[in-house]
C-alpha cells in the first residue's frame, strides 16, 4: 500500500544496537494503540506465514508477555520478555528474548517511542540495544526466528475482528 | 540446507570464527583453540564458512590457513536487506490496519 513512508534501518558494524525508523498517517495515539493492544497487534507484527499465538499479555508497566509462532510442522517458537514501561502514548520499554536459540539469556533491550508530527501523523522509532554485536548481527540476519532459517513457512493469518472502542 | 552467506552466519559460533579469522589468519587448530566446544563443531563450522565461501584454506609449506574472503563478508553488507524488507511489510500492513481504525473511529463520530 505505501510507498510513500520508508523504513529506515540504522545498523552500524561492529555495534551492539539497531535502530528502525518509520512514519506513519495517523496519530500517535493510534499507533500506539496498535502496538499496545493485542487484538490488533496480531493484525500486523507476525510474518505474514506463520501463526501467532498471544500466550501472556500484561502491557504495562511491570507486566510481562509470552507469544508463540507456530509452524507448519507445529513447532512452537517462543518469545517473551518483561514491560518495564508503558508511558502512553509515547513511550513503550521492554525487554525481548527469543526462546529457540541454543541457549537462553540472549535477551535484548527495546525502546519504542511515538512522535507527534504536524498534520496527525507520527514517527515511529524503536531502538534494540543487544548483549553483544553477535546477537544484533544473528537478530538481523535471522529476523525474529533467531538463528534458524525457517526459510517460507505457510500458514494461516490470525485474525481477531477490530474492536475499537473510542 | 543452503549454503549461502546469511545462512553461514546465523550461527553465533561461526560468527565468532568469522571475527576471529578476519583480524588474524589461523590454522584450523588455532581456531579450535580459541573455543571451549570440540575440535570436531569447531571442524564443522570450518567447513560450512568455507562450503559458502566466506573461508579459504591454504596450504603454506606444512600448514593449512584459514582466511576471510572479503568479497563475500560485502555481500553480507547487504545484510541488512532483508531485515529492512521484514520490516516494510509489517510496517504495510500497520498502514492498512491504521487505516482501518482511523475509518471506523469516523463512523462512530459521525454515528453520535
Amino acid at each position: 500500500m505505501s510507498g510513500k513512508n520508508q523504513t529506515k534501518i540504522i545498523a552500524e558494524k561492529g555495534k551492539q544496537e539497531f535502530f528502525i525508523e518509520r512514519e506513519f498517517e495517523a496519530p500517535r495515539e493510534l499507533v500506539f494503540k496498535a502496538f499496545s493492544e493485542p487484538d490488533l497487534l496480531v493484525q500486523w507484527l507476525g510474518p505474514d506465514r506463520l501463526k501467532m499465538k498471544i500466550e501472556k499479555y500484561d502491557y504495562r508497566s511491570g507486566g510481562a508477555y509470552r507469544f508463540l509462532h507456530i509452524n507448519e510442522k507445529g513447532n512452537e517458537y517462543g518469545f517473551n520478555g518483561v514491560i518495564h514501561e508503558v508511558a502512553e502514548p509515547e513511550r513503550i520499554i521492554r525487554t525481548f528474548e527469543f526462546e529457540g536459540l541454543p541457549e537462553r539469556g540472549h535477551v535484548s533491550l527495546e525502546t519504542a517511542t511515538f512522535v507527534a508530527l504536524p498534520n496527525e501523523r507520527t514517527l515511529l522509532k524503536i531502538h534494540s540495544v543487544f548483549k553483544s554485536v553477535a546477537d544484533r548481527d544473528g537478530m538481523i540476519s535471522s529476523g525474529m526466528e533467531g538463528g534458524m532459517n525457517e526459510g517460507l513457512v505457510k500458514l494461516d493469518k490470525l485474525l481477531a475482528s477490530l474492536l475499537i472502542k473510542s | 540446507m543452503r549454503r549461502d552467506v546469511f545462512q553461514a552466519i546465523a550461527d553465533p559460533t561461526r560468527r565468532e570464527i568469522i571475527t576471529l579469522i578476519a583480524s588474524q589468519t589461523l590454522t584450523p587448530n588455532a581456531v579450535a583453540d580459541s573455543f571451549d566446544v570440540s575440535r570436531q563443531a569447531i571442524s564443522k563450522h570450518i567447513k560450512i564458512l568455507t562450503e559458502c565461501g566466506l573461508i579459504m584454506i591454504t596450504q603454506q609449506g606444512r600448514q593449512r590457513y584459514c582466511y576471510i574472503q572479503a568479497d563475500k563478508l560485502n555481500e553480507v553488507s547487504d545484510w541488512l536487506a532483508d531485515f529492512r524488507k521484514q520490516w516494510n511489510q509489517r510496517f504495510d500492513r500497520l498502514d492498512n490496519l491504521l487505516v482501518k481504525m482511523q475509518s471506523k473511529k469516523r463512523k462512530i463520530t459521525d454515528k453520535k
